[in-house]
């Protein structure tokens, strides 16, 4: 009966409306409780977190940080290692690597930085046994992967016959086969476009072969998407990424699901929490700073995040999360392959391409973020525009879409901008002039305060995914997941940003499941964490028939389908998670 | 005036790694801090006096500071990696990484230096008396960017991939050298006094080579672009007659790169 109690600290809990309350945190096996027995209470961990910050243990909702695309990342990018390194100690494994580094030093760099969740964001089918390979070594985190459907065969042929029960009847088998928690969807139409050397460009265009437009696809998942009631809504990727201009068809692409009805229909327990836990969103935006730029050509390219975040301000069916560039190296790695062509023609930079059979695609560059470049200096300051623009918090997330605007540990340092102007106008000092001259940033006067920090990084980052009936907030019954930084809100000083960043970067204790992981930066456990993921049910006759096409074009496949599935040994600690169980499943129409 | 002088107690087994020679780390510290720096062999950190014999003459600033290595140095790693001031000079073999990432300072190696001297050198001297191996200068693996400024004087011969990468600063190999040297360079100054095998300048885009022996298969991208006599490549004059020659094409569509062979 281990128990654990966080004393006296400024709980920042916005599930739970909680802003700056001085307040005991009780966990007992793991869980929050409302409070201790007497006994617990005297044998319970006590943590001192007077005059400091209490916040649930970070979650990451959108990063690379598992599978076939990142460890081609570390595999072209020795020179990324060789100066990141982490010596073992006598619990910790060594490892090495800044963009992309070794996956122990992924958990315990997000472990030390008081993140507790982090979730893959793209799993191609072919790759998931890989995925959970590379999770599975991943010390402390719990985890989950989405899965990329964009621009899947199967997909783009049901949806062009308008057979979205069956599609769905296809996610959901593919999801439980290769335990899966959430539909990704990449360049809709345009990554098949790419094995014949060519691209979509237009929400109407259709691709070659399957004639089926990004639109259709879009349209498509998102209904498969609530028709399946999965925890959480589509992330998309949209086409024309990193193209000038492209925040017009991001603005139309979001208007697609516009109207949809969110569902979840996961059996799952629900924490306690005072506000709404469950997703309003039908689509998730991915890196939406990649997906906002304006101009019509790199001449005349500036920000274009005004009109995007107009649109978002107005709507109330889209979360977005920014993907920041904190300058410095980064090593983009996407499943839009022609997108990292378009890089690798701008930047001459070393990259990689591949084809992933009937399912998707894949690219990876290394890449530089220059002060001093035009062009990323409107990056940085459009990543930042994108989280103080929106007005509503719990509309956005705070990523770098890690490895590729940046790095996760550059975190702190994105929350530091977040928080002070000062800390802005430093860094546009050492900006090209582009920076505030091409982007309404200089002219932003906002501040977040604590509890903003606490939606972006851990609360909406939960709602938005469904795991807010466990994480992301500090209610009866959440997971203990906890972070104390030493930082006293009542004195506050946003105008000294490097001692801002210093407090996010090392937190004074990372609690997980109510256990003490990290304290200030020193890894002090290593628990294996849990791997999510969902078990989407539908109707059993449609699945036979799904199955049939399946397997009918499983010669396509290089390997053989009775190897396809990944069991479920190959997850450390699987909580699968029941969607739409079998007795309410839909009947075919 | 100080001087640190290191003598190396004896046969070093697994080869350590010994950032912490550098005469900016060690000046005016007291002999005890000096043997107690630690160095990696392996997967134990040990002090310094483990490996050396350790005296301690005079306390100066970095730059008034001399650590002379008194013995072969062939197995240890990474001497004066990132130094920026001072001296050091090795009375026998040194060995990989030697001065690699130094920013300023002189190093002299009286012997043979080991592969990656130099590396990402970004200024100061570092003067080779016997041969080096191969990456002198270069970039790390999997990096473009090799030495961006300094100088390193190679007396004797030196191997493969010399200057890779190079940015900018200077080489001068009295003798020869083996495949890809300048491969990728962007800047800076080549000068082989010897003979090379192949690759010279592969993939280079701007910067200068001079070859005065004999280049045994010359790169394909390279276009002849006159002859000059005592030509003058930056502040550095070259001897006699060569063949110049813009490249390599095979990458780049306007390169920039000048490879100099002197004519037999």
């Amino acid at each position: 009966m281990a128990a654990t109690i966080i004393k006296n600290g400024y709980v920042f809990d916005p599930l739970n409306g909680i802003d700056g309350e001085v307040k005991d945190i009780f966990i007992r096996d793991g869980k929050v409780v409302a409070s201790l027995s007497g006994a617990e209470a005297r044998d319970a961990t006590i943590i001192d977190a007077t005059g400091k910050t209490v916040m649930p243990g970070g979650v990451d909702s959108h990063s690379h940080v598992a599978g076939a695309k990142v460890n081609a990342g570390r595999l072209m990018r020795p020179e990324d290692h060789y100066k990141s390194v982490r010596a073992k100690t006598d619990i910790t494994h060594s490892g090495s690597g800044y963009t992309v580094p070794s996956v122990y030093k992924q958990g315990y760099d997000y472990a030390a930085m008081g993140y507790t969740t982090v979730f893959e964001a793209a799993m191609p089918p072919l790759e998931a046994r890989h995925t959970h390979e590379e999770m599975r070594s991943t010390p402390i985190l719990d985890m989950g992967a989405y899965m990329v459907f964009g621009n899947n065969w199967f997909i783009m042929r049901y949806l062009k016959d308008g057979d979205v029960e069956k599609a769905a009847a296809y996610v959901a088998w593919m999801m439980r086969t290769h335990k899966a928690y959430g539909i990704k969807c990449v360049n809709p139409a345009g990554v098949e476009n790419w094995g014949w050397a060519k691209n979509v460009h237009g929400l109407d265009d259709h691709n070659i072969h399957f004639d089926i437009t990004p639109r259709e696809v879009i349209r498509g998942l998102a209904e498969v998407n609530e028709l399946l009631g999965l925890p959480m809504s589509l992330h998309l990727h949209t086409n024309n990424l990193g193209h000038p201009g492209n925040w017009e068809i991001t603005r139309d692409s979001l208007q697609i699901t516009s109207g949809m009805d969110p569902k979840n229909k996961t059996e799952v327990e629900w924490a306690e929490t005072k506000e709404n836990a469950r997703r309003k969103q039908c689509v998730y935006l991915a890196h939406a700073q990649f997906s906002s730029f304006g101009g019509t050509s790199w001449r005349d390219f500036g920000s274009g995040v005004k009109g995007l975040v107009d649109y978002v301000n107005g709507a109330d069916h889209v979360v977005i999360d920014n993907g920041a560039v904190p300058f410095g190296p980064a090593t983009a790695m996407t499943g839009d392959g022609p997108a990292i062509h378009d890089l690798y023609m701008l930047s001459g930079q070393k990259w990689a391409n591949c084809d992933i059979e009937l399912e998707c695609g894949s690219g990876v560059i290394s890449l530089m973020y220059l002060k001093g470049s035009p062009i990323s200096a409107v990056q940085w300051a459009m990543g930042l525009e994108l989280l103080l623009l929106v007005k509503d918090p719990w509309k956005t997330i705070m990523t770098t879409d890690h490895p590729n605007g940046g790095v996760f540990t550059q975190y702190p340092q994105v929350i530091t901008w977040l928080m002070s102007k000062k800390a802005r106008d430093d860094t546009a000092k050492e900006c090209h002039k582009w920076a505030y001259d091409r982007s309404s940033l200089g002219g932003v006067d906002r501040e977040l305060s604590l509890y903003e920090i606490a939606i972006l990084t851990r609360a909406n980052s939960a709602r938005t995914i469904g795991m807010s009936y466990r994480k992301g907030h500090l209610g009866v019954g959440a997971d203990g997941d906890v972070t104390v930084y030493d930082l006293d809100p009542t004195k506050l000083n946003v105008n000294d940003p490097a001692a801002l960043m210093q407090k996010f970067a090392r937190p004074d204790y990372t609690v997980k499941d109510g256990q003490v992981v990290a304290r200030q930066g020193q890894i002090v456990a290593v628990p294996k964490g849990r791997r999510y993921y969902c078990r989407p049910y539908l109707d059993d006759a449609l699945e036979k028939e799904m199955l049939v096409d399946v397997k009918n074009w499983f010669k396509y496949y290089t390997l053989g389908f009775s190897n396809y599935p990944v069991p479920e040994k190959y997850l450390t600690n699987p909580v699968p998670i029941q969607v739409n169980k079998p007795l309410e499943a839909v009947v075919r129409r | 005036m100080a001087e640190i002088v290191l003598v190396p107690k004896g046969k070093i087994g697994i080869n350590i790694e010994a950032e912490v020679i550098r005469p900016d780390l060690m000046a005016g510290k007291p002999k005890a801090e000096i043997e107690g720096m630690k160095v990696w062999q392996g997967p134990v950190e040990l002090p310094l006096k483990e490996f050396f014999d350790i005296d301690v003459r005079g306390a100066a600033t970095a730059e008034e500071t001399t650590i002379i290595i008194d013995g072969d140095v062939s197995r240890v790693k990474h001497i004066g990696h990132g130094m920026k001031a001072g001296k050091i000079e090795i009375r026998g073999s040194a060995g990989m990484h030697v001065g690699a990432e130094s920013a300023g300072g002189v190093i002299v190696v009286e012997k043979d230096a080991g592969a990656w001297a130099g590396m990402e050198m970004k200024g100061g001297l570092l003067q080779i008396k016997g041969n080096a191996g191969d990456h002198v200068g270069s970039a790390y693996r999997g990096s473009w960017r090799g030495m961006t400024g300094g100088q390193i004087m190679i007396e004797g011969n030196a191997r493969s991939q010399l200057g890779a990468g190079l940015a900018g600063g200077q080489i001068v190999v009295s003798g020869n050298v083996e495949n890809f040297c300048g491969m990728r360079q962007g800047g800076g100054l080549i000068v082989v006094k010897g003979d090379a095998i192949r690759g010279v300048g592969a993939e280079m885009a701007g910067g200068n080579i001079a070859v005065y022996g004999t280049i045994r298969q010359f790169a394909p991208g390279f276009v002849e672009n006159g002859r000059e006599e005592n030509p003058k490549v930056g502040d550095f004059p070259l001897e006699g007659m060569f063949v110049k020659y813009t490249g390599d094409y095979a990458i780049s569509k306007n390169p920039k790169g000048l490879l100099y062979s002197r004519e037999v």
